[in-house]
């Protein structure tokens, strides 16, 4: 063997032939491919949890004006007597007018230059909310009449916008709702401490509001039947699904019947939503006659939407409890019911325990079918306790939140964002839970 | 009574039969529990379920018929110029309930007294001005008939009521006796209170098989009404979607088929590589860390409600795809869009796509791997060559499975895909869907004897037997071509 001979073309495994390099660059094409979808997905998960941040948090702060109002005896109580059945006869027209005198003369003591407004358009930058509130205040005690109180009324919701910067002198000047002379007021407004931005409980504390008062818009009526909506589908839904998962898996027989079952339980996890609206419909309002808008037909059907998830979410826990445990128990002489009940349900609690708060939190989110049995209706009025309450109309967080996005107004975007941000609170708080349960209590076997 | 304290008194009693009937049995075998056949609580129990079984079915089945009953003999009696069609009667009876509803609220508020408002009639009283009073708006003036009629349906109301109190309470007293004095030491407690038991698990399962009956009744009855008034043909086959509540409208399904099925393809172009790529680099490449990581992150979107992709779709892919795609290659300036809907959508169904593949590929045994890496193929190779073909069954499965959530989605297309029904080739036109139709057709005031209300229905049925026949597809795909290892 000389060295002449291992010149030959036989490459080396030092260098890669173009062949090779071929393919290590297909495999490097192909991971980055991998990499590129994964960053795709994320980002645009960020993009729209930073929009949805961005645009939202606002909505938790309101701009308010505090000022003092005198409560003119000749405005409120004509006849002067305190008599509250005739003060009812004054409208909010009237109140309205005490707030805007009341405003004025605010402003005049504060010597704040009024730019040429006139006192129509001054009072413009009080909500037309404001009125009723003071009203119900006075009617609620009529000796306030005569006297000067202090009052913090909500500013319009274009005022608020330009303190959050949503509303600027340009876009002013084609709002027929608002003048850039009114925003220069309301930032001398500003200065001198009579207008200013706070957090703003009402938003969820407060009824929907229509759409000329974005400002006094808020989540108290959607807050309730969500939370009605919770009850009542994990009273319903959850020992339905347990019960039906403890049969399927540990009593039923092979036969037709729990064939059927298994095949519908799987179909009816795959059912568009809508369609369970249209049966809530035609079902529990058209045939049984339960009022519209309820949270009881809303809870009825997400139960029914609900309960394929937590069947299936049971039926693991319960299929992941060993059999050695069931065996000593029926050694012992326990019956089949009472090694169920007994043993294998408990241990199988932590599992039915997680799948329901994910079986909760997606029932949380649903909204198309509560579209169709008309909990989208504009509801004024906060639903009264249990058990009638359950029967009132009512909204929920995702309803409420698609229907003041729909509305002209930009005002009712924010304050969208604002729910999207406070239900998503919710659905992380309840997965949190989720997984906490699942830490605390998991067990290996 | 009402239904709560029926409940609660019924609930007492069941209470009270526990207790005596434990009571019984123990002192049946003198207070020496090992000598009764079962332990002492079952017959406890048994005794709770014999009050609360027969009563609770018999308040139920009461509270379903009664209703029936007064309309039907309501309706019967009302002269027959108010019940020309369907519809006509619905609105009498609408306005019987409601005046009736009225008279109830009066009486209670003390604005009547219970005889005036039976005996009264509508020559003597303006029954309109006086529920006014109590805060009940009527739309028109009461006719006699409708007064009468209304009287008469509180009279059966009540009576009906009464009669319910009487009879579950009938039955949860015999209930209690029967319980109670069948507790002896020989009776198999256990082994009837576990046989309720078991009917009960049975009862909850059947659930299942209800509600999709009730799913498939409740639209097939509504849909055939609507193909009594509207030809089948033309709804099936119509280029035209114009609904009119004044009459005379065309109720094509096509073209919002057409848009439905657009929207699904935009979405499956979007989320299937996406999501099937993510799947592989999570399965194949990533380090354990990142998967731990990168995994929930993903799932998080499948987390997040659909209204919420909605409000992104309108907010803020809309306008933006039309300010830097559409308008500057002059293909459209609406915002809401095929494109629009169908990239949210895509969005929305990359986790449900990701995951299925996951759990897919990782079925996919390890010896098929380490066979094609001793073979000397890469890793791209490998799961081009020997583990997209051995997974190919459970991803077209995971596919088509996406393509009918895509399909039934409701709120993303409702916010983002527009609401004219066309036949359009651009995917930047706004085309609208059949489920936007049906929220459309159904929310609001709603007429059931219109056609224009009940072709959601029938649109309900259509998109129902799609996405089920899409799914029993492609469960017969996963179970047909599936390879069986070891």
């Amino acid at each position: 063997m000389t060295a002449a001979k291992s010149a030959d073309p036989v490459p080396s495994i030092y260098t890669t032939s173009p062949a090779m390099q071929r393919r290590n660059a297909a495999e490097t094409r192909f991971r980055l491919y991998g990499l590129v979808a994964i960053a795709l997905s994320l980002s645009l998960l960020a993009v729209m949890l930073v929009t949805i941040f961005r645009d939202g948090t606002s909505s938790f702060f309101q701009a308010r004006l505090s000022y003092t109002v005198e409560l003119t005896e000749k405005v409120l109580d004509p006849k002067g007597n305190r008599n509250r059945d005739e003060m009812t006869k004054v409208t909010t027209v009237g109140y309205g007018k005490v707030l805007s005198a009341g405003l004025m003369a605010t402003l005049e003591a504060r010597n704040i230059d009024l730019g040429g407004l006139k006192p129509k358009e001054v009072a413009e930058l009080i909500s037309k909310d404001a009125a009723g509130g003071l009203r119900a205040k006075v009617l609620a005690d009529p000796a306030l009449v005569g006297s000067t109180i202090e009052v913090s009324v909500f500013a319009a919701g274009r005022v608020d916008g330009f303190l959050k910067g949503r509303v600027t002198m340009e876009s002013a000047k084609l709002d027929s709702n608002i003048s850039p002379e009114q925003l220069e007021l309301a930032d001398r407004m500003r200065t001198a401490g009579i207008l200013s931005s706070g957090w703003n409980w009402d938003f969820f504390t407060n009824p929907d509001a229509s759409d000329q008062r974005p400002e006094a818009a808020g989540l108290g009526v959607a807050l309730i039947g969500s939370l009605y909506l919770m009850i009542l589908v994990a009273l319903m839904c959850v020992p339905v699904g347990v019960a039906a998962s403890i049969y399927l898996e540990e009593f039923a027989p092979k036969n037709t019947l729990t064939d059927a079952i298994e095949v519908n339980v799987s179909n009816l996890a795959a059912v568009p939503s809508i369609v369970y609206g249209i049966l809530g419909l035609s079902i529990f309002i058209n045939v049984f006659g339960l009022p519209q808008s309820s949270s009881l037909v809303g809870a009825l059907v997400i139960s029914l939407m609900t309960l394929p998830t937590i069947i299936i979410a049971t039926r693991a826990a319960i299929r992941a409890v060993p059999p050695s445990i069931r065996d000593a128990a029926l050694g012992v002489g326990a019956s089949k019911m009472q090694t169920v009940f007994h043993h294998v349900l408990p241990l199988a609690m932590p599992g039915i325990l997680t799948g329901t708060i994910l079986g909760l939190a997606a029932g949380l989110g649903q909204s198309a079918p509560l579209l169709l049995i008309g909990m989208v209706a504009f509801v004024d009025n906060h639903p009264a306790p249990p058990l009638d309450g359950f029967l009132d109309p009512a909204t929920a967080l995702p309803v409420q939140i698609y229907t003041w996005v729909t509305r002209s107004d930009p005002a009712f975007v924010e304050r969208s964002n604002g729910a999207i941000i406070v239900l998503l609170a919710f659905l992380v708080v309840m997965n949190l839970l989720a997984i906490l349960a699942r830490r605390k209590f998991e067990r290996r076997w | 009574m009402s239904v709560l304290m029926l409940l609660v008194v019924t609930l007492a009693l069941a209470l009270a039969a526990f207790v005596l009937a434990r009571q019984r049995a123990l002192a049946s075998a003198k207070g020496s529990s090992r000598d009764l056949h079962s332990l002492p609580n079952y017959y406890g129990w048994n005794g709770s379920i014999w009050v609360l079984l027969p009563a609770l079915t018999g308040l139920v089945l009461w509270l379903i018929v009664q209703p029936m009953v007064v309309e039907s003999r309501i309706s019967g009696n009302l002269p027959a110029q108010l019940m020309t069609d369907s519809a006509a009667r619905e609105l009498t009876m609408a306005d019987v309930r409601r005046v009736a509803g009225g008279l109830d609220t009066a009486v209670a508020a003390g604005a009547l007294s219970e005889d005036s408002s039976g005996s009264m009639d509508t020559q003597t009283t303006d029954v309109r001005a006086l529920l006014a009073q109590v805060g009940v708006a009527l739309g028109g003036d009461v006719s006699s008939e409708v007064l009468a009629a209304a009287q008469e349906y509180r009279v059966m109301t009540a009576w009906g009521a009464a009669a319910r109190s009487v009879l579950v309470l009938a039955l949860a007293v015999a209930g209690l006796f029967w319980g109670v004095s069948r507790a002896n030491k020989d009776f198999r407690a256990r082994n009837a209170v576990e046989r309720v038991i078991l009917g009960l698990l049975v009862a909850a399962s059947s659930i299942a098989i209800l509600t999709t009956i009730g799913i498939v009744g409740s639209m097939a009855t509504e849909t055939f009404d609507f193909f009594t008034k509207y030809p089948l043909k033309d709804f099936f086959f119509s280029l035209t979607w114009s609904p009119n509540f004044k009459g005379n409208s065309d109720l094509g399904m096509l073209p919002l088929l057409w848009g439905t099925l657009y929207v699904t393809v935009v979405a499956l172009i979007v989320c299937v590589p996406v999501g099937l790529f993510t799947a592989i680099y999570l399965a194949e490449y990533a380090s354990k860390a990142t998967r731990a990581w990168v995994k929930p992150l993903i799932e998080v979107i499948a987390g997040i409600p659909t209204v919420v992709f909605g409000i992104f779709a309108l907010v803020t892919v809309g306008p933006a795809l039309r300010d830097w795609i559409a308008a500057p290659l002059g293909l459209g300036d609406s915002g809401s869009s095929v494109m629009t809907a169908g990239l949210v959508i895509g969005i929305l169904n990359i986790p449900f796509i990701s995951s299925l593949s996951d759990d897919i590929i990782n079925a996919v045994p390890q010896s098929l791997r380490d066979g094609s890496f001793g073979l000397g193929a890469t890793k791209s190779e490998t799961v081009r060559q020997v583990i997209l073909p051995a997974a190919l069954p459970g991803i077209v499965g995971a596919v088509l499975m996406a393509a009918s959530r895509a399909i039934g989605e409701t709120m993303v297309v409702v916010m983002g895909a527009g609401a004219a029904a066309q036949l359009s080739m651009n995917p930047f036109d706004a085309m609208t869907t059949m489920t936007v139709k049906i929220v459309g057709q159904l929310t609001g005031d709603t007429d059931f004897s219109a056609p224009e209300t009940l072709v959601a229905f029938a649109l309900g049925m259509t998109l129902f037997v799609i996405t089920l026949g899409l799914n029993i597809f492609a469960l017969f795909i996963v179970r047909k071509y599936r390879e069986q290892y070891e």
